[in-house]
């Protein structure tokens, strides 16, 4: 179903080169369309989440939320993306300028290009990396540069120490994030995310099943990683005022806020695919027959969900137990689910 | 498969390019920007470093804990552990036992390694 609406929509584009005279670069042309599309895609997602998430604070503190601006508020986050685009940029002056103005861009544009090899669909997907899991972490690891970058560079205490922190704290999760990836790996002996989804097609069974540990570690360091409550030490408001971006306004602020939600939702992404089955309908429910992205982004919001349930149900943590808990608590759990599933799968012979 | 990351590179100049579109946009339309409203102000007290009112005493690029970098080593450790990891778990079926064994070895050293940063409190904050 998906993939026959993706070709649809690329027979139509073909007609359309062709009306314009442009199908010697159609190639060039597709690419384009693809990042236009999914920058519409991200954008519109993230102000829905920004206005779950306060309908679901709302509803967790028996309030009622944002209902003003359109129907039931769900234009506030528009109204709020155009106000923080009308204020005033105030940079600092004692920052340091090249670090300051490419901190945002960054932060941004790591976990955009995330996206990129998220499968919405079986077949739909903008690239279908071979080794996508891999490039996956590497480049949503770049924002600890942005946020490192941002801290250091608006020569202002709160923004060091957050930055400081944050960077200690996505370093200190990063290896547990990665580490819970690895038994998913052992199992199935792909990279590609399409293929990770079809290997658990074939089984019969979500990988939550026999690896709901790793999904634990998993959906605790993606919380961790993308720095929401009750990891949100570096953002602590009553110590810190704002972290790492305290000094910015307007725009940039805007940007960093929209590369925090960009990563919630390719983290949730990534869990829906390898834990959760990506675009796979739930178990009895296929008679549906229901296209796959539905699927996938019930299952994306699902997590989502839980990540901003988490912030209302969890204290936060302090610094030294934040450390802690990934140090002596994830890490030791995601080695020993390694070792685990690499016995079981080979007692259990190479059909397992 | 090459021609797929076409679309990586796309991705890349597509986000820097809506982000300055945006920074543009923002700069267009905030006040004092080119069709913004005009207003006067304090500007030397405006963009001062922000600290809750008071004035900055000196600069903030100072020494900082030495706990952070202590964190830093250990991540680049584990994450080095992780590169390791990766193509084995690939190939885990491949190898079976005699490399899963290898890796249990390789594990162990680098757990001899956190349990001995752990004993030392390298993991200890402040």
């Amino acid at each position: 179903m998906g993939d026959q609406i993706v070709q649809w929509v690329a027979g139509l584009l073909r007609q359309a080169y062709a009306m314009l005279g442009l199908s010697p670069i159609a190639g060039i042309l597709d690419r384009i369309v693809c990042a236009v599309a999914m920058f519409g895609f991200v954008s519109v997602f993230v102000m829905f989440l920004v206005w779950m998430e306060r309908k679901v604070s709302a509803h967790m503190q028996s309030r009622i939320g944002p209902n003003r601006v359109g129907p039931f508020g769900l234009l506030q986050t528009l109204a709020d993306a155009v106000k923080l685009t009308t204020k005033e940029d105030v940079h600092p002056v004692k920052r340091d300028k090249i670090p300051y103005f490419i901190a945002p861009i960054l932060a941004f544009v790591a976990t955009f290009m995330g996206m990129v090899v998220v499968p919405f669909d079986n077949k739909v997907v903008v690239a279908d990396l071979n080794i996508g899991v891999l490039y996956i972490i590497a480049i949503t690891s770049f924002t600890v540069i942005a946020i490192l970058s941002a801290g250091w560079s608006s020569n202002n205490k709160y923004s060091l120490l957050g930055g400081f922190r944050s960077a200690a704290q996505i370093v200190s999760y990063e290896v547990p994030l990665v580490l819970s990836i690895v038994p998913i790996i052992m199992i199935t002996g792909k990279l590609n995310f399409s293929s990770i989804v079809q290997y658990q097609q074939q089984a019969g069974y979500w990988f939550v099943v026999p690896q709901f540990v790793a999904f634990f570690t998993f959906i605790a360091s993606a919380t961790a990683e993308a720095n929401r409550a009750p990891f949100d030490i570096p953002e602590a408001e009553s110590e810190l005022t704002g972290g790492f971006h305290t000094e910015y306004s307007g725009v940039k602020f805007a940007m960093f806020f929209l590369g925090e939600y960009v990563a919630v939702v390719v983290s949730s992404a990534v869990a829906a695919t390898i834990f959760l089955g990506g675009w796979l309908p739930l178990p009895f429910f296929g008679f549906l027959h229901l296209p796959g992205f539905i699927w996938f982004m019930a299952k994306v919001l699902f997590i989502i969900y839980l990540i901003m349930a988490f912030r209302w149900t969890f204290p936060r943590l302090r610094v030294d137990q934040l450390m802690d808990f990934g140090w002596k608590v994830l890490i030791p759990i995601t080695i020993l689910n390694i070792l685990i599933t690499g016995f079981v799968v080979l007692l259990l012979g190479k059909g397992a | 498969m090459l021609e797929q990351y076409g679309y990586v590179l796309v991705f890349l100049l597509a986000g820097i390019f809506f982000i300055l579109g945006a920074f543009i946009t923002g700069w267009v339309l905030s006040p004092n920007g080119l069709l913004g409203v005009k207003y006067k102000y304090k500007k030397e007290i405006m963009v001062d470093t922000y600290e809750c009112g008071v004035e900055t005493y000196g600069t903030s690029w100072i020494r900082f804990n030495v706990s952070f970098y202590l964190y830093a080593l250990l991540f680049v450790i584990f994450d080095i552990e992780t590169v390791f990891l990766y193509p084995w778990a690939v190939s885990f079926k491949q190898l079976g036992m005699n490399g899963f064994l290898e890796m249990i070895v390789f594990i162990a050293i680098l757990l001899v390694g956190l349990a001995y940063a752990w004993k030392k409190e390298a993991l200890k904050w402040e």
